[in-house]
């Protein structure tokens, strides 16, 4: 084992420091303070929810606490209704929560931003209306007398006891989130809230991916729900009201939605906050009042306007920093590889393609092809349309009309992801990498197709081969472009010259038979662009295919076999480099001039 | 002479990369200056920190006066005025309330005086004049950033500054653009010119700039830098190549 | 169901509709100029509701307390801004946009309340109280944050509403209140029974949207509102303030909100809490009118009405379970529609 995966297995020490107190504190504290514990963990397990949905996919929600109704009350009614087994209970509401939130996710998760959490609100105040008017709940008065949790005979009947099953579960949660994140479905997930076209261009499903983290929060807020029934021994609809939904969220924000830890700091900051608040502010105040919701939002409002990251970067200064490793992953095998296309033989074909944006033609009856390990060059004015046809290419936008072929096989109908499986890969004219994570880390989203492991495997730490594979693949590829220095640099470091030579070597990760690169030179100084023609030059000689936009003539016209010419969405020339110089109408579109 | 707009030392980074490093340059008073450069220079960049759009660093005076730390509309209220790439006009609306919504900062000048303005604009501009009612998103691309530049006149600026005006337009579109900027210069306006039409660009102005990666690599006058062996290789693009054939 | 409860539960339903298509216009046009999910909307509501109840029985309204504390607040802020920036001159303004005003207000009120005046002025001098609070609330709670995201937007939304919320329990107690109605009169339609009030409630709705169109239409603040909304870089380009714009909108949601308030006092018992349903089901209107157009809204909203009004009649426990379970398949449709790839979030 090397010296980075060892440092890898010693565990932080401000978790280190977690767990031992964890571990003392049944002992230590006051059953008033093990009570306010247990309340902590079961917010934490539902505020993990919201980190992994919230804070780190982007989706916003408010309506947890109806999942850990729905739970809770299923497990009431299968224990006291049926006198069934609490177990019976925790797989019924299991399984009513993932039923419901598949249902629900199916629908939401697709919406833009702001409709998702007016959905929540909206959910969660159909689930209080329900759970307070459905006779077999009990109405207002809720369920009583449910059964204490007993395992192997050990009955779980007092705090203490609720106390190591609660935590025992949130630690397990916490660490299971934090496995998810480091992998590849995790890096995917962190790429698809703020770069969802390059997300869907290297063949990541946000669309699946989105539902399954839905379903992960809302498990969790179902488990939290199942604890909760049978910790307390009763619930009431008073429990799962909108605020208590929204105060979850508070919680991950004071956390800081995008970080795993955050959702104990978030938890634990506000159930204390709120407990010392009731205690004492009606001292101050003779009326009696909900004082503490004042104080909340008020420092929601302070929290937002000043620390919009929340109070875990704080902390993390505090202790020893980002803990993400900078080292270079270790050797492992290679991955396999796609036969590429023999030379010459017709890879891409675009036959009469039409593309346009509120009216304006962007691409009018478009045709060219392009054959196996040619670098072909599509040149014309800014607004011209090339960029637009990356984009037909790669599915990112529909066409109109036309047909594209790739290998013979029609694509113009096909998602993004889908082409990307066919081994076209691409980089975006303006960079398109997700500016929190590593160069490494972004390089490797260019390689997701090539792993398989889904959520669970690596929740559950199986699938560290795979990923040690994808890690190595991905810095040989940022080896590749001369940018080894850099590995673990945030990509927002970089120069940006430097981040498009990261977007190619993403793409390279993705293993492609055809690469589109939009612009890659532009911002290279000229030491730059001679190493960059040469790699090019190498890759065609690899058997690998290139679609290229440039600007700079010099860089250009010594390095593709062919060049099409576009202007005003239409191709006005195709042919040699030299036949392009000297074309007239070539001239005239490019100079133009005004004279 | 005096100069309307000076820019010492600007700089501009988005997170930590630097798009725009310590960029002086110097607007005379009633004079087409121009910003030539490849795509990701930071051309649009400077203007956006101009017009106080980005953040930035460094000094900015506009007719000698710092414009620090003043927000957009308070730099458009003293005359400045953007064409900016994308146009950004307002899509739902008729060609008459885009050019009203122009001289929004002179919404006291009086109905009349706006009129008389609206009137010089369809002047200059007779396509518009025939599409008063039609909605914005409508008209072609030419005829869009015609509306775009004559939004900026209804502001009656004293400096413009215009970012791409020839983008995505028929050459005999360009020709009648380059047109009227010659001929607002005419009329006293200070203007700010970002072209990849290099040509055209340094055809039209006095005095030139090249930006390469958020640096400012050459400068001098316009009919100068149009004969630079390095400005002909790199900005006219294949002009140099055509005549030698390899 | 006979013919006559059919009507009075039609007649019920287009009068909540009505209130609620009111709300729908204020969220629709705060969110396209601000994008600000306006969640506390419907405090407005309460306030002004409960404020025109108080004044009703001759007590003094604890709103003029919320309207003074966040007028200094409001003051406090911009006071600090121009003593950083040194500009002595904005002082004067600020004291007597943020303090003097609502001081007055609050003075007239409190002299006002225990001499019962006449419904009208009761009505006035709550607008007076309310509407302020809008641009007030922009200021403390938004303007701080113009460029945030709308996901933090909408958190700040629900920390304002927790605010307010905990505000009107606090000012107005957790009693009910019911204002008398305007216009005492019931018509007969046939074998309908008209009330005035319902009458009253449509015909303000209408005026007050007929009003709202033709200053959007006709005055350049209108066109300035619109143009944000449409572009808001345009709108920076040609000198539009990004916080007049949100001052505005957020003026007219909270004269929509009072208006709708004092509407409604009448017909309803409010509670400190009520206005946040209200304000909802404005968002289940807006959502139904798919989330874009005012006139669709507004028939969404009419919809949201004579749904909560027949489901009160058929199932009245479960009248909010219908009502908000409504728009679930309504947000299946419009993620139908935006099948492709959704824009990059800032």
């Amino acid at each position: 084992m090397t010296a980075a995966s060892a440092a890898k297995l010693r565990p932080h020490p401000a978790l280190a420091a977690f767990v031992a107190f964890l571990v003392v504190a049944p002992f230590a504290l006051s059953e008033f303070y093990v009570t306010l514990m247990n309340y902590i963990g079961l917010a934490t397990l539902v505020v993990l929810g919201l980190v992994l949905l919230t804070g780190v996919t982007g989706l916003m929600s408010f309506g947890q606490q109806a999942f850990v109704g729905i739970s809770a009350y299923t497990t009431g009614v299968v224990t006291t209704l049926y006198g069934g087994s609490p177990w019976l209970g925790l797989a019924a509401g299991l399984g009513l929560t993932a039923l419901v939130a598949l249902g629900l996710g199916l629908i939401t998760v697709r919406l833009s931003g702001h409709y998702l959490p007016l959905c929540t609100i909206a959910w969660g105040i159909s689930a209080y209306f329900v759970f307070g008017n459905l006779d077999v709940l009990g109405r207002y008065n809720g369920l009583g007398s449910i059964p204490a949790l007993s395992l192997f005979g050990w009955t779980v009947d007092t705090g203490r006891k609720s106390y190591a099953l609660i935590w025992v579960a949130t630690l397990a949660a916490l660490l299971a989130a934090r496995n998810l994140l480091d992998s590849r479905s995790g890096r995917a997930l962190r790429a698809l809230r703020f770069r969802a076209t390059m997300a869907e261009s290297f063949g990541i499903d946000a669309a699946q991916l989105k539902l399954v983290i839905f379903l992960y929060a809302a498990l969790l807020a179902s488990l939290s729900g199942w604890l909760y029934a049978h910790f307390l021994r009763f619930v009431s609809p008073g429990a799962f009201t909108v605020n208590v939904g929204i105060e979850y969220l508070f919680m991950a924000v004071v956390g800081g939605a995008s970080q795993v830890w955050g959702a104990v700091i978030g938890a634990s900051l506000l159930t204390m906050l709120k407990e010392w608040l009731k205690d004492i502010l009606p001292r101050f105040f003779e009326q009696s009042g909900n004082y503490e919701a004042i104080v909340f939002g008020l420092l929601m409002l302070a929290l937002l306007h000043r620390a919009r990251d929340g109070l875990m970067p704080v902390f993390a200064r505090l202790g020893r920093g980002d803990p993400r490793r900078a080292s270079p992953p270790v050797a492992a095998p290679g991955l396999s590889r796609r036969p590429r296309p023999a030379a010459g033989k017709l890879l891409l074909e675009l036959r009469g393609v039409n593309k346009s944006f509120g009216g304006l033609a962007a691409v009018r009856e478009l045709s060219f092809e392009m054959r196996g390990g040619e670098i072909l060059g599509l040149i014309g004015p800014n607004g011209a349309g090339k960029s637009t046809v990356f984009n037909l290419v790669t599915g990112v936008l529909p066409a109109d009309g036309g047909q594209i072929r790739f290998r013979g096989e029609r694509i113009d109908a096909l998602p993004a992801r889908r082409i990307a499986r066919l081994g076209i890969a691409r980089t975006f004219q303006h960079v398109n990498l997700v500016g929190a994570m590593s160069v490494l880390e972004n390089v490797a989203i260019g390689a997701h197709l090539r792993g398989a492991q889904g959520t669970v495997a690596a929740m559950l730490r199986l699938e560290r081969d795979e990923e040690r594979r994808l890690l190595h693949e991905a810095a040989r590829q940022v080896e590749r472009v001369g940018l080894a220095a850099h590995l673990g640099d945030s990509s927002a470091s970089l120069a940006l010259g430097q981040q498009r030579l990261v977007e190619i070597s993403r793409a390279l990760a993705a293993d492609p038979v055809l690469m589109l690169l939009d612009e890659p030179a532009a911002g290279l100084r000229y030491q730059e662009k001679q190493a960059l023609a040469g790699l090019l030059r190498r890759l065609r000689a690899e058997g690998v295919s290139i679609l290229l936009v440039e600007h700079d003539m010099e860089f250009v016209m010594g390095l593709v076999d062919r060049l099409v010419v576009m202007d005003f969405g239409e191709k006005i020339a195709e042919g040699l480099p030299g036949e392009i110089r000297s074309d007239p109408v070539v001239i005239e579109a490019y100079l133009g001039g005004i004279e | 002479m005096s100069a309307a707009l000076e820019v010492e030392g600007l700089s501009v980074a988005y997170g930590k990369v630097e798009a725009l490093h310590r960029a002086s340059l110097r607007v005379p008073e009633g004079s087409i200056v121009t910003v030539i450069g490849p795509n990701g220079a930071g051309k649009t960049t400077l203007l956006g920190a101009i017009m106080g759009l980005l953040a930035s660093r460094g000094t900015l005076r506009y007719a000698g006066a710092a414009l620090e730390g003043l927000p957009t509309e308070d730099r458009v209220a003293r005359g400045m005025c953007l064409v900016p790439e994308r146009r950004e006009l307002f899509a739902g609306m008729s060609v008459e309330d885009n050019l009203l919504l122009g001289a929004f900062h002179r919404r006291g000048a009086g109905a009349r005086a706006l009129a008389a303005d609206m009137t010089e604009v369809y002047g200059r501009f007779p396509r518009l004049a025939e599409r008063t009612r039609q909605l914005a998103a409508t008209l072609s691309g030419g005829e869009r950033q015609m509306l775009a530049l004559g939004r900026a006149l209804m502001a009656k600026p004293r400096l413009l500054l215009l970012d791409e005006p020839s983008l995505g337009l028929a050459p005999r579109v360009v020709r009648e653009i380059f047109r009227i900027i010659a001929d607002l210069k005419r009329t006293g306006v200070s203007m700010l010119l970002v072209e990849q039409n290099a040509r055209a660009a340094l055809q039209v102005a006095d005095y030139g700039y090249v930006l390469e990666i958020g640096d400012i690599v050459m400068e001098g006058p316009a009919a100068g830098l149009a004969g630079h062996p390095r400005v002909i290789e790199t900005y006219l693009g294949l002009s140099a190549k055509t005549s030698q054939p390899d | 169901m006979n013919e006559d409860i059919f009507l009075w539960l039609i007649q019920d339903g287009v009068t909540n509709g009505a209130i609620y298509a009111l709300l729908a216009l204020a969220l629709l046009l705060v969110f396209a100029v601000t994008r600000v999910i306006f969640v506390p909307q419907g405090e407005f509501i309460t306030f002004s509701a409960l404020s025109l109840a108080l004044l009703e029985a001759g007590r003094t309204p604890g709103t003029l307390y919320i309207l003074v504390i966040g007028g200094l607040a409001a003051a406090a802020m911009e006071a600090f801004v121009a003593l950083r920036e040194r500009a002595w001159r904005r002082l004067p303004r600020i004291a007597a946009l943020y303090v003097l005003l609502p001081v007055a207000v609050a003075v007239l009120v409190a002299w006002a309340a225990p001499r019962k005046f006449d419904q009208w002025i009761q009505v006035l001098l709550v607008l007076a109280m309310v509407v302020p609070l809008g641009p007030i609330l922009y200021r403390i709670a938004y303007q701080p944050l113009a460029n945030a995201s709308v996901l933090v937007l909408f958190i700040v939304s629900m920390a304002v509403h927790y605010v307010l919320t905990g505000l009107s329990l606090v000012f107005f107690g957790s009693e009910g209140l019911r204002s008398r109605p305007f216009w005492d009169a019931k018509f007969r339609l046939g074998v309908l029974e008209v009330s005035a009030q319902s009458i009253c409630v449509v015909v303000a709705s209408l005026v007050l949207i007929l009003i709202l169109w033709f200053l959007f239409e006709h005055s350049i603040y209108g066109k300035a509102l619109r143009a944000t909304a449409m572009n808001r870089v345009g709108a920076r380009l040609v000198g539009i303030p990004t916080v007049l714009t949100g001052h505005l909108s957020f003026l007219l949601a909270a004269l929509i909100g009072a208006v709708s308030g004092i509407l409604i006092a009448p017909i309803t018992t409010l509670y400190y809490d009520t206005g946040f349903l209200f304000g909802l089901k404005g968002f289940v209107g807006a959502i139904l009118g798919g989330m874009g157009s005012y006139p669709l809204a507004a028939l969404g909203s009419i919809a949201v009405g004579l749904l909560e009004s027949f489901s009160s009649f058929w199932a009245s426990a479960f009248k909010e379970v219908i009502v908000f379970t409504l728009i679930i398949p309504m947000l299946a449709w419009l993620s139908l529609r935006s099948r492709h790839v959704e824009e990059d979030e800032e």
